[in-house]
């Protein structure tokens, strides 16, 4: 589904990933795991397609297609969904709006027909409840006046209600109480299935008790340094970030 | 027409300017420049009589500002321009009342535009020029050529060209690349005569990567019906630091115009702090020009009016490059009959882009036969920008004065420690704690 | 917001300005030029009584007086007021039923989308017709006539209501208040009357749809709009102008009366021909609006301001009774070479009288667009409230947003709250739309749309569909 070979990317000049290889099958989980300024952040970033990051190196094929060629609203068409770290709020605009705009920008870009109001209400409920987000929060503004928690189910919200083939969970579990998270996971679960693929980045392992990776990565100043199982992430957690300096 | 068209002038081409158009004579206008009439400049060099007789062009052209000019709107100049004034050097004893207790400075003192030597005490840094403008003037020629009256011509400001044409004298320091004055600098700035008409005009010059402090208190002895004119001129090298800080307790039968024409290069850091504690009629005309890249302005200024006093509060701060911040912020509390203007420009030209540009302005009204008028304007060209402005006019919070009374405070004690904590707040940015202090006991004693 | 996607794809292929058609209808105009006769030619042509003309002529003689202000922050060139003709009207007599109705003119207003039939009429909307300088027709006049709701022309309520005219004409803005207003008063041609009687809730919307037709006329019309006590009404008014390369000048004068406990609603769209991408042609729109509030009465302007080359329009509230309330609710765009300051007065005048200002700037292009305002509290206005929110959004490096707030305490216990904030379309926030499968222009329109929310909303339901088009159309292509 996914293949990154040898992918550079750099910011103002300054390298940040400097040869990242990985491949994802439809299908899998994939954790990457990595200390503050490895590369995380950039990775999905790149992956979206912000303009301010510059390619420099490699290629990026999704679906057979190069996406590094298309611009992020055909990325996002094409079934790659980002969960943000952050994410943004738009004053104003219900997320009900927001959502059927997108969805129906989504199927016109495929030749379908808009999405019936009935059928998307539908939805609407059901995705929700799958969050346990309050149906009152989808005819609030984007975000606006989210609490941390809020914003995160939102993410995971719109992301069962765009259905993705790939969807990359930016740091979802950062500042996440317990409760939330479990929900979260719960969500990111549930909507897991045969033909999708999923990227959690995350500096916790905790997450990954929750959603169980087929794969953990350890991203390390640009590169990934170590690749396994679940195991990995237990055995990070224990010994610690330091432990992966020493292995290089 | 008012200052800002001088924006659109910049666009307009030379001969165009050069077509004075010569308002018909206006008998106080007249009045007003007769007062000079006695005045020689014969001493100074053809350089600088060349300037004077560019500015009496300007003022050929400008009439007096009535109530249509916007720029003028809240403020009548009747009270100013219907006497008849004279411009004669004074003498006083002593400095002594004018001194900031505990401040280690340098004194400069100007008595009614006249530079006073031997009042003054000055020591010597190497690197840094501290003279009269006058003598700058014959010694520091090409200095003054790149500086002097170069941020003060065709402002459509009928008393800034008034001063350019017949300014008396003031100050001029110049603090050489990379060096820092070891200690502040305090003007004294004194009318001492009933009727005086003083035109002040001082020049300060950072040079590259140097750093100063200047503070200038303008005072009165003696003396009613004064009007003071006067013009600054500062000039921010690259790097440089300067903060400068104007405390204007001039007693209430006396009039001020002040104008401080503000050029930062490159890097420069620059903070103005006005105190205005009292005033007949006071009125500010602040414009910084900040031309280049990476620059911060800090403009704070608090007004306090009392009686009929009015204070006027005109500001611009004009961002012609990017990545540049300015803060503003003007606070006044209104008591009496007095009235309080803030106007506050802030200019983002199309080539700033990344400019960060805050400003404020909170006036408390403590009698209903106090007025405030507020005016804080953006005016923006470019669009990669966060500018934004607030105004608040009200009276002190009645909740936190009932807060304060039910843990046993006196009402009037509550509304004093709460004008007290607004006002100290608004000059937060003045670095000399002995000025700080200073300050804030004016405050104390005000608000008792 | 209840909108289908297609309609939004249809108008928005139709990039150009829809308006912008001629209608080819036999019309009377009188010659260009502007002098004393002229006034009074106007006024025999409409059969006016001794008093009007009486008013036109004070106006016309103190006009000649005046030099015209330029203190809005637009530019202009100097209008020769001899080369426009100061009435034009379809020609034929005063039709009395639909079946009379020229059929071009009929045509005209399927185009603009205005429904006078009253048997089709489903919106409930009632509304009066203004082609250039003349009232055509007025819908549901007998329905709301059995409430004792006057709704007709101008001309008509000259005539048949004169003592309301006469009482309440130039009350508000009297013909000497500036340039542009006392012209409007020496030669205004007709506009809309409205009077609602003591106590009635008017049950439908009043409307009045303004549109030029004729080259080298201006429009001067005037609306006279009077709530008595305890009445409400919600007023609407929408204008358009064929495409035309050279300026033409619209100089209306609306005044509003709202009486003790009444409430008048008015709402406008803007869309006068804004000129070519290139700023040529287009319409001067210098409107004098102002609403006068008695004791515990409101008045609350909401415009959407998309059309003109040149505005200069600032809907204003003297809130004279006590406990009177003022709203102003703006969303002004410019685009390409447009200009606009615009911006509202509040005069408080009463004890606890309150005023809430929400304005919305969006510049595209290389435009320039200005809010002004007043904020005025008097020595008697004990306990006035005032909040004013002001943001500008900026979508070129080309374009102007400014802000020119005045505000005025002379009373100590009043609380005064401005805020203003300038800043550029939220890159994060497209990208977050383009994440989502959003295109860059769509989300464009979807942060502008949520962006002018708050004054979106206080439109009544058709105009807000309709101005939310409008917002899209007018910032077509202006993504920078």
């Amino acid at each position: 589904m996914l293949k990154i070979k040898n992918l550079h990317a750099s910011i103002d000049g300054k390298e940040i990933l400097k040869g990242i290889n990985l491949e994802v099958k439809a299908g899998e989980i994939h954790a990457i795991m990595g200390p503050n300024g490895s590369g995380k952040s950039t990775l999905s970033a790149v992956l979206a397609g912000r303009e301010e990051y510059e390619v420099t190196a490699g290629s990026v094929s999704f679906g057979g297609k190069d996406i590094l060629e298309l611009k992020p609203e055909d990325r996002a068409r094409e079934g790659l969904f980002l969960a943000f770290q952050y994410p943004i709020e738009i004053p104003g605009v219900s997320n009900i709006n927001f959502l059927k705009t997108a969805i129906n920008e989504t199927r016109a870009y495929k030749g379908m027909e808009p999405v019936s109001a009935k059928e998307f209400l539908a939805m609407v409920k059901e995705k929700s409840a799958l969050v346990e987000l309050d149906a009152k929060l989808a005819n609030r503004s984007v975000n606006e006046g989210f609490s941390g928690g809020e914003k995160k189910r939102n993410e995971i919200f719109q992301m069962a209600m765009l259905n993705p083939k790939l969807s990359i969970l930016d740091e979802t579990d950062s500042g996440l109480d317990i409760d939330a998270l479990r929900i979260v996971a719960k969500g990111v679960n549930q909507l897991k299935s045969p033909t999708n693929a999923t990227i959690v980045i995350t500096h916790y392992q905790r997450l990954l008790d929750y959603i169980i990776p087929d794969f953990v990565h350890v991203l390390y100043n640009g590169r990934i340094v170590k690749t396994g199982g679940k195991e990995l992430a237990l055995e990070l957690e224990e010994k610690g970030y330091d432990w992966i300096k020493e292995l290089i | 027409m008012h200052q800002f068209e001088y924006l659109k002038m910049e666009n307009k081409k030379l001969e165009e300017l050069q077509q004075v158009i010569v308002q018909p004579s206006n008998p106080k206008k007249d009045q007003l420049l007769e007062t000079f009439k006695s005045l020689d400049y014969s001493v100074e060099g053809e350089y600088y009589q060349n300037l004077r007789k560019e500015a009496l062009a300007e003022i050929a052209a400008l009439e007096l500002p009535t109530s249509g000019t916007e720029f003028w709107k809240y403020t009548r100049l009747g009270k100013i321009v219907n006497k008849k004034y004279q411009v004669v050097k004074g003498k006083i004893d002593s400095i002594q009342p004018f001194l900031i207790p505990n401040l280690d400075a340098n004194i400069i003192v100007l008595i009614n535009g006249f530079y006073n030597a031997e009042l003054s005490a000055i020591t010597e840094q190497d690197g840094i020029v501290i003279s009269s403008l006058s003598e700058a003037k014959q010694k520091n020629v090409e200095q003054l050529k790149s500086t002097f009256n170069q941020y003060t011509k065709n402002r459509n400001e009928l008393f800034l060209a008034i001063n350019n044409a017949f300014h008396t004298d003031g100050v001029y320091i110049q603090i050489g690349k990379n060096k820092i004055a070891e200690k502040p600098y305090h003007i004294i700035n004194i009318t001492t005569h009933d009727n005086i008409l003083a035109q002040t005009r001082n020049l300060f010059v950072a040079d590259k990567n140097s750093s100063v402090k200047i503070i200038e208190s303008f005072v009165n002895i003696h003396g009613k019906e004064n009007f003071i004119n006067s013009v600054a001129e500062l000039i921010v090298g690259e790097n440089a630091f300067l903060e400068y800080n104007k405390i204007q307790d001039k007693n209430e039968e006396n009039y001020t115009i002040s104008t401080e024409q503000v050029y930062q290069n490159a890097n420069s850091n620059f903070t103005i702090n006005t105190a205005t504690f009292n005033g007949a009629l006071v009125r500010n005309n602040l414009t910084i020009e900040v031309d280049a890249s990476n620059c911060e302005t800090n403009l704070s200024g608090l007004y306090l009016g009392k009686n009929n006093d009015h204070i006027d509060n005109h500001t611009i701060v004009d961002h012609k490059k990017p990545h540049c911040n300015s803060n503003e912020i003007y606070r006044g509390v209104l008591d009496d009959s007095s009235t309080g203007v803030f106007n506050g420009k802030v200019f983002v030209r199309q080539h700033a882009q990344k400019t960060n540009a805050f400003q404020k302005n909170n006036t408390i009204l403590l009698s209903d036969d106090a007025v405030s008028n507020s005016k804080p304007e953006l005016e923006i060209y470019a669009d990669d920008v966060k500018c934004s402005h607030g105004s608040t006019t009200g009276q002190i919070d009645e909740e936190a004065v009932f807060y304060l009374q039910s843990r046993g405070v006196s009402r009037k004690s509550a509304i004093n420690l709460m004008i007290n904590a607004f006002a100290k707040d608004t000059l937060e940015k003045v670095s000399i704690d002995a000025l700080h202090n200073y300050i804030n006991t004016k405050i104390e004693e005000r608000f008792a | 917001m209840a909108y289908s996607e297609d309609e939004l794809k249809k108008e928005l292929k139709d990039q150009e300005y829809k308006y912008g058609f001629t209608s080819n209808i036999a019309s009377e105009v009188i010659p260009k030029g502007l002098n004393e006769d002229v006034v009074r030619l106007i006024s025999t042509k409409k059969n006016e009584p001794q008093w009007l003309l009486d008013f036109r002529l004070k106006a016309f003689a103190h006009w000649k007086t005046m030099v015209e202000k330029r203190w809005a922050h637009v530019s202009y060139p100097t209008i020769d007021f001899q080369n426009i003709s100061y009435y034009a009207a379809p020609k034929g007599k005063k039709e009395v039923s639909w079946d009379e109705v020229d059929p071009e003119m009929k045509a005209t207003m399927d185009k603009l989308g205005i429904s006078m039939d009253e048997q089709k009429a489903l919106s409930g909307v009632a509304v009066d017709f203004v082609f250039d300088s003349v009232s055509v027709k007025t819908s549901f006049k007998e329905k709301l006539g059995e409430l004792g709701v006057i709704f007709c022309s101008f001309s008509e309520a000259v005539a048949e209501h004169p003592e309301l005219v006469k009482k309440y004409l130039g009350s508000v803005v009297p013909s000497t208040d500036n340039f542009y207003a006392a012209l409007n008063s020496a030669v205004f041609s007709d506009g809309s009357f409205c009077y609602i009687p003591k106590g009635v809730r008017c049950p439908m919307e009043l409307s009045t749809y303004f549109r030029i037709n004729e080259a080298n006329t201006g429009q001067f019309e005037r609306t006279l709009l009077i709530a008595d006590e305890n009445s409400y009404v919600s007023y609407l008014e929408g204008c358009t102008a064929p495409m035309r390369d050279e300026n033409q000048l619209h100089a209306a004068v609306v005044e509003l009366i709202s009486l003790d406990g009444a409430e008048i609603k008015y709402s406008t769209v803007q869309n006068w021909y804004p000129g070519d991408k290139d700023g040529k042609g287009g319409i001067y729109n210098f409107v004098t609006k102002r609403g006068i509030c008695y004791t515990g009465s409101k008045i609350s302007w909401t415009q959407v301001e998309t059309g003109s080359a040149v505005t200069w329009k600032y809907p204003s509230c003297i809130l004279k009774g006590d406990n009177s309330i003022g709203e102003f609710y703006s969303v002004a765009v410019t685009n390409h070479y447009q200009q606009a300051d615009t911006g509202t007065k509040m005069i408080h005048l009463g004890k606890n009288t309150k005023s809430t200002i929400i304005s919305k700037g969006i510049s595209a292009g290389f435009s320039n667009n200005s809010y002004r305002g007043l904020v005025q509290i008097n020595k008697n206005a004990t306990n006035a409230r005032n909040f004013t929110q002001c943001d500008s959004l900026l979508m070129s490096d080309h374009c102007g947003a400014h802000t020119f707030p005045y505000i005025e305490v002379k009373n100590s216990t009043a609380k005064i709250e401005h805020e203003a904030t300038t800043s550029k379309i939220g890159e994060d926030q497209i990208f977050y739309c383009n994440q989502r499968g959003i295109s860059t222009e769509k989300a464009i329109n979807l942060i502008v749309n949520g962006y002018c929310k708050d004054v979106l909303n206080k439109l009544p339901m058709e105009f807000a569909v309709e101005a939310q088009k409008l917002l899209e159309i007018s910032l077509e292509g202006s993504v920078g």
